[in-house]
């Protein structure tokens, strides 16, 4: 304990809390949006994508997450556009662009001499060592998200929930959906940093998958998630700086722990209302 | 009669083939029309072009009321033949109620204490008060029909669009929900797809026959002749309907 206050004293320790909570906020809020209109997979491509960026990064000198930015922005419109104007069909859109992504960032990545310093980081997360740029970034999107889902909350519901009927009743559902891939494709390149392009996705769905457990509630749903998420990645990062190893697999492994203990909360629960039902 | 809506030879269909083939209607105020057709004739796809949902190849669609979202009441009201949502989606029952007031000139929109009453009370009329606050994934397919249909309405369409809402329904709510459409009438236009022409000429104030070409009948008596020459082979679907059900005098 005293060795953990001791390291709240310290600034890139108390960056990686700072990181942890714009995480949970950011990835609460979108990772609601995702697991509810069932996107991961789209999700999973934009991620994947951005890699391009990063390899590209790498071979010009720009900064790898400015070229992951610009990838995975690009990408999630290029999906979104796809497979709404155009005949090919989403999933397959999602393949050409997840593994084009993949390949340009490959490529770029060996054609770089030299050691890609950070490359690990970028693959796997490293929260202890998030820039204090990357922060103020991640902590100005979390406000834009909380914004907009403040202020379009029910029109976002109402145009997830039933696409069709929202074009019938003429609501704006191409500039929402355009609007909510965009915060997508930021929240995931902006948590590279946190938990790495392999395992981001997980920060966006499992927190989610284990708040739907107990509330069938989009707004619950969203600040349980917030609070998982958070629990989740302040003791991810804790063990990732005791144990030298990526914040990504620490946190990952923090959520499938919490996500078995919220099981067997939930499987205890139903089990004493049946039995009370069956008694009564 | 005021005109509400007016196609004018649209002719309408899906990547080149064409389904409806110069259609010209009229939907006036206070209209009960009621349209049948053989399965694929073209009446979800006649509903989805007076909707806005598919752009035509050729003609006109003028809505005469350009009342579209200026917030007492809405152009069209629709119920779906299909609905596509995803029943593990997180939303309640009275969300989507809800849902039939969004506004397209007010997104940023909160709903008033008044407007959840008033979708509770729908709810009520529709036997499913005591499911407001379910989530949609607990109901039944007959229940879900209802939720859909309390959406169409709430906003007190000038028009209701009913694409056959007597599907998954148990029959006492099909007879109760052809009673509400009755007085809804007074107050909106109805058309309204459905395949039980025996039940629905009852209610109906004009058929329209719909195979590739409509076929406007301005009664709600018709007979078999005149299907025939309509074009409209539908006693060879209509289930269980004997065809002396349809030649019947309803006159009221
Ligand atoms: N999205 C689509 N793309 C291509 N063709 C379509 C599409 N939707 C419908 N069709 C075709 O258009 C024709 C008319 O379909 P529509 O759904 O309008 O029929 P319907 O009269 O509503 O039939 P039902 O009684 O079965 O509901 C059918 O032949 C169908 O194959
Ligand atoms: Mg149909």
């Amino acid at each position: 304990m005293e060795q953990f206050i001791q390291l709240l004293h310290y600034q890139f320790f108390m960056n990686a809390v700072y990181a942890s909570i714009l995480t949970s906020i950011s990835c609460g809020i979108i990772g609601t949006y995702i697991v509810s209109k069932r996107i991961v997979f789209i999700s999973g491509g934009i991620t994947h994508a951005s890699f391009g960026g990063i390899g590209m990064g790498y071979f010009f000198g720009f900064s790898p997450i400015l070229g992951a930015t610009i990838f995975s922005i690009l990408s999630a419109l290029g999906i979104e556009f796809m497979s709404k104007k155009t005949d090919v069909r989403e999933d397959s859109a999602i393949a050409i662009l997840w593994s084009f992504g993949m390949a340009v960032g490959v490529i770029f990545i060996f054609l770089t001499p030299g050691y890609s310093a950070n490359l690990m980081s970028y693959l796997f997360g490293n929260i202890l060592t998030v820039s204090g740029l990357n922060l103020l970034l991640l902590f100005i999107l979390s406000v834009v998200i909380i914004i907009v889902f403040l202020v379009l909350y029910k029109t976002i519901l109402f145009v997830s929930f039933d696409e069709q009927y929202a074009r019938a009743i003429r609501l704006p559902v191409e500039t929402i959906n355009y609007l909510l891939i965009t915060l997508i494709a930021l929240t995931i390149v902006l948590n590279i940093r946190v938990a790495g392009i392999i395992l981001v996705i997980s920060l966006l769905t499992i927190p989610q998958t284990i708040a739907n457990i107990f509330s069938k509630n989009f707004k619950t749903i969203i600040f349980l998630s917030i609070a998982i998420g958070f629990v989740g990645s302040m003791m991810g990062l804790i063990l990732s700086y005791f144990l030298n190893i990526p914040s990504g697999a620490s946190i990952i492994f923090f959520f499938v722990l919490l996500f078995i203990i919220a099981k067997i909360i939930k499987i205890i629960q139903t089990s004493i209302i049946y039995k009370t039902a069956v008694n009564r | 009669m005021t005109p509400i809506i007016e196609l004018k030879s649209v002719t309408a269909g899906y990547e080149g083939e064409i389904i409806l083939k110069n259609t010209n209607l009229i939907i006036n105020e206070n209209d009960f029309i009621g349209v049948i057709g053989p399965n694929g004739g073209g009446k979800t796809t006649l509903v989805r072009v007076i909707i806005g949902l598919l752009k035509p190849f050729s003609g006109e669609l003028i809505y005469h009321q350009k009342t579209y979202g200026n917030g007492d009441g809405k152009l069209i009201g629709y119920l779906p033949q299909i609905n596509k949502t995803d029943n593990k989606f997180p939303i309640s029952v009275v969300n989507v109620v809800l849902s039939g007031l969004a506004d397209r000139n007010n997104i940023f929109r909160r709903f008033k204490k008044a407007e959840i009453e008033k979708a509770r009370q729908i709810l009520e009329k529709m036997g499913i008060g005591h499911l407001s606050k379910k989530n949609i994934g607990e109901l039944s397919g007959g229940q879900l029909q209802r939720v859909f249909l309390a959406r169409a309405i709430i906003s007190e369409p000038k028009l209701l669009i009913l694409d056959e809402p007597n599907t998954f329904v148990d029959n006492k709510f099909e007879s109760d929900l052809y009673k509400t459409l009755k007085d809804l009438n007074d107050k909106m236009a109805i058309l309204m797809v459905s395949h039980d022409i025996g039940t629905i000429t009852y209610y109906v104030k004009t058929i329209a026959c719909v195979n590739r070409e409509l076929h406007y009948h301005p009664s709600n008596n018709i007979s078999q002749e005149q299907l025939a020459a309509y074009n409209c082979p539908i006693q060879i679907i209509a289930h269980g309907v004997i065809p002396h059900t349809i030649l019947k005098d309803h006159n009221h």
